[in-house]
């Protein structure tokens, strides 16, 4: 399952969606809205998403891990809007015969969620705010 | 031709819209029609050389030609997880 929701995620559920009784590993990642960002006290985060695309594009990354570890028992949800401090805003499960694979496959699907899928977040401070990833510019 | 432009995080806001329907001569390409966006928004100029495009969901390099009533999304940099 590959979705962006605007509903509070759970990470044990995804973990459950996953398992098969041929796995003996369950990885999961729960990404979580920190309350400091290079020194700032984060008030709260704004995420949106291009949802159709987003949700292909996570589709995508599943197809990689499939080929790349052989692992198909693998969910990603992704949530949008207004998320406070401590509040989950990404969760990834994968489950797999042995951890090795479980902890790689988990590791390379976040890594390339923050590459390629087409979802923004915006850091509120009690005194400004910024688009994430467009500091520089 | 007609192509409707879908906007996200900070161009939607700078622009005060999520999608926009834009008129462009034929042959134009997605980096052409950004061109078009700035010169209208000069305060998106900044994002000029880091955003990248989509068409119907799909990355595509700046210089694709775009079709007419194509959905061209302008991708600012992302930032999920």
């Amino acid at each position: 399952m590959y979705e962006i929701t605007e509903k509070p995620i759970v990470a044990g559920e995804l973990s459950e969606l996953v398992r098969s009784d041929s796995d003996g590993a369950v990885v999961t990642f729960a990404g979580v809205v920190r309350g400091f960002s290079k020194g700032k006290k984060v008030h709260y985060l704004e995420y949106e998403a291009y949802k159709e695309m987003a949700e292909k594009k996570m589709a995508e990354i599943g197809a990689e891990i499939k080929e790349r570890w052989g692992i198909d028992r693998l969910s990603i949800q992704h949530r949008v809007g207004h998320l406070n401090i401590g509040e989950t805003a990404v969760v990834i499960a994968v489950a797999s015969p042995h951890r090795k694979q479980a902890f790689e496959a988990c590791q390379y699907a976040i890594d390339r969620i923050k590459q390629v899928v087409p979802i923004w977040k915006k850091e509120v401070w009690e005194d400004g705010e910024v688009w994430v990833g467009r500091e520089g510019a | 031709m007609i192509i409707r432009l879908r906007l996200f995080a900070i161009y939607r806001e700078k622009v005060g819209r999520s999608e926009l329907d834009m008129a462009v001569p034929e042959g134009t390409s997605a980096g052409g029609v950004l061109e078009k966006l700035v010169s209208d928004y000069p305060s998106l100029s900044a994002l000029r050389d880091v955003t990248m495009f989509a068409i119907d969901e799909e990355f595509v390099p700046a210089d694709t030609k775009l079709k007419d009533g194509q959905q061209l999304a302008l991708v600012p940099p992302v930032s999920g997880g």
